[in-house]
């Protein structure tokens, strides 16, 4: 990168246009069905011209109150509402939920079961990202990326089924475990997938790394700096593109992420293009995670067998054993025994850290439980980033922050 | 020595109010809303916690002080999280307690989705209003005297509620886990759910 780069200062510029000329400023809606606000968010503008002279996100729309509905369900029964936090990787929002938990009943899983998890994570950030990266090229024009990368995702989706019994809304964590083991030679058609996306990466390098329109769209837009990014408490891809090297998987390791061989990419100047780069990196740092990951796949139980109050027992002595019956029983019904207590645990989600924060007064069910969503803070500092920024910079600059409602609004 | 070897117990000593508070993990803090910003900015500026990672409101339900609200911070350097907790005041009607806002404006939304949700007033916000549900909401949906159905309110719009004259309804719960049972059998009141009226102290249904 050259050092004597400067951004083009728009918002002086646009300042100076105001004085010059008499304008009149036009307040207008975008969304809530705008494709490019990627589901269900609302932003009211203020225009002088095409500058966006203030920027107002409406959100709220998709909010179906998560965090009453866990306050009045047992700890296991709130696993499907996970997968609808983050819909493009319900995989990794089981797994940091089933965590968070599990820190609070200071239950440890077993090896096997941890390996699975780190896998099934790095699976989920792959497909998110990849539908992520191929959305943000179609905001900024280009089709062909998005559907090579949706193409790869949907091998992706064939695996999770295969996995879980279902595409989108996985449900794969249990409190203590898993649903289930993995299917006989699922690893290798993993690997199949991993030898057939890297290709897919390199294309998609080849369309838009080097491409003028894209470089021209995406270069110097939506700039954060690191002093705003961690103040307004970015995580993930976003905060990295600005250049801090904030990774949970390398700060706090959880999940085995110790053992394996992995970078953390970031970026130098913070803008659209960046966070391009850094999610480009990102799927090949995951690709590298994964082979790990399953060369050093343990063998054992996948669930955590001494939890007798914690985790259901397996359906064929459910239905042989009267102890087994008792104690499935008493979970289903009265949900997994936690002590009273708070805990809060950020996993290293795709979008970022997601984070449960739980108070419980023991018993099966949480007595609050906040979810602290990166999409939330993400979109939390767009109204100072599109400030005199242009309106059709506001489309590759959501495309860049990669948000989903869902986990937005909860 | 650097910020980050700086030990977390010298917030106790400098501030007489605050005291550990129990937790599962991390460190925590109860620090009243009087030292809450002075005690917060300590540990943004000295002890390196740059980061306001999340803040969550809680209500106690029937304890007083009734409302508090937990802020979890993160040192990027430090590689640490660290808990505090504070009661808000009640001397007026509304909860009310210090905004963070201006050290750290990411705070912004955190505190407006506490006050939507538990009705808590953060004062020296600039921009207090409710984020998730729709201005005019008339209720705190958090609170913990909030049915978990809703409540019938106004529609958000209020020209559509006078061309339709609908309203927004509490959803139906029977048969939803954790609904106290209601004045008459299932069946009746419920016509969509199988009918268990034998099971209610009536005579089983010959098949």
């Amino acid at each position: 990168m050259a050092s004597d780069f400067a951004f083009p200062d728009i918002a002086s510029k646009a300042a100076k246009a105001t004085t010059d000329l008499e304008t009149e400023k036009m307040e207008i809606n975008m969304g809530p069905s705008h494709p490019s606000t990627h589901g269900v968010l609302q932003l009211k503008l203020e225009l002088d011209g095409e500058t966006v002279t203030k920027c107002d996100p409406v959100i709220g729309y998709l909010h179906r109150g998560d965090e009453k509905i866990a306050e009045n369900m047992t700890y296991n029964q709130f696993v499907p509402y996970t997968d609808r936090l983050d819909y493009l990787a319900p995989l990794a929002n089981n797994v940091a939920y089933a965590m968070a938990v599990e820190k609070l009943a200071n239950l440890t899983v077993p090896d096997r079961c941890e390996s699975i998890r780190a896998l099934i994570c790095e699976l989920a950030r792959i497909s998110s990202h990849l539908l992520g990266m191929g959305v943000y090229a179609m905001d900024t024009g280009a089709m062909s990326v998005f559907l090579y990368t949706f193409e790869e995702r949907e091998k992706l989706y064939k695996l999770f089924e295969e996995l879980t019994g279902a595409r989108f809304t996985t449900s794969y964590t249990r409190i203590g475990g898993l649903a289930r083991d993995m299917p006989e030679g699922w690893t290798d058609r993993v690997l199949q997938f991993c030898e057939g996306v890297l290709p897919v990466v390199d294309e998609t390098d080849k369309l838009l790394t080097r491409n003028r329109i894209f470089i021209d769209r995406t270069e110097g837009i939506g700039v954060i700096s690191q002093e705003d990014a961690i103040a307004y408490g970015l995580t993930g891809p976003n905060l990295r593109a600005t250049g801090v090297t904030m990774d949970l998987r390398k700060d706090a390791p959880y999940l085995g992420y110790e053992k394996y061989d992995f970078e953390v990419p970031v970026g130098t100047k913070g803008d659209s293009y960046d966070r391009y780069l850094v999610r480009l990196e990102e799927i090949r740092q995951s690709v590298h995670l994964v082979r790990q990951i399953i060369e050093q796949m343990p063998g054992g139980l996948w669930y955590a067998d001494e939890a007798k109050k914690i985790f259901a027992p397996q359906k064929d002595k459910v239905l042989t054993n009267m102890e087994e019956l008792i104690q499935n029983f008493m979970i289903v019904t009265e949900g997994p025994q936690m002590p009273a207590g708070e805990v809060y645990f950020e996993a290293e989600n795709p979008k970022g850290s997601l984070g449960f924060y739980i108070v419980s007064k023991g018993g099966g069910i949480p007595y609050r439980m906040k979810i602290r969503s990166p999409s939330f803070c993400a979109l939390s500092i767009l109204p100072k980033m599109a400030l005199g920024c242009m309106i059709a910079d506001l489309s590759p600059i959501l495309g860049s922050l990669d948000f989903v409602m869902g986990e937005c609004d909860r | 020595m650097t910020q980050n070897d700086i030990s977390l117990s010298t917030v106790v000593e400098k501030f007489p109010g605050v005291t550990e508070r129990s937790s599962l993990d991390y460190k925590a803090f109860n620090v009243p809303a009087s030292e809450l910003l002075a005690a917060l900015q300590f540990l943004r500026d000295e002890l390196g916690f740059d980061m306001l990672v999340d803040l969550s409101g809680i209500d106690w339900d029937k304890e007083t002080p009734r409302f508090s609200v937990a802020y979890h911070l993160y040192g990027t350097d430090r590689h640490e999280y660290v808990r505090v907790v504070s009661d808000c005041s009640e001397e007026s009607e509304e909860p009310s307690i210090p905004s963070v806002m201006h050290l750290w404006p990411g705070a912004n939304w955190h505190e407006r989705e506490a006050f939507d949700m538990f009705g808590i007033r953060f004062e020296g916000h600039e921009d207090l209003r409710r984020i998730l549900m729709w201005d005019g909401y008339p209720y705190y949906p958090l609170r913990k005297d909030f049915p978990l159905a809703g409540m019938e309110t106004d529609l958000s719009d209020a020209e559509i509620q006078e061309e339709t004259g609908t309203k927004v309804q509490a959803a139906p719960m029977a048969g939803g886990p954790f609904v106290a049972p209601q004045e008459s059998h299932m069946g009746a009141r419920e016509p969509r759910a199988r009918d268990e009226s034998w099971n209610e102290g009536k005579e089983k249904p010959s098949a």
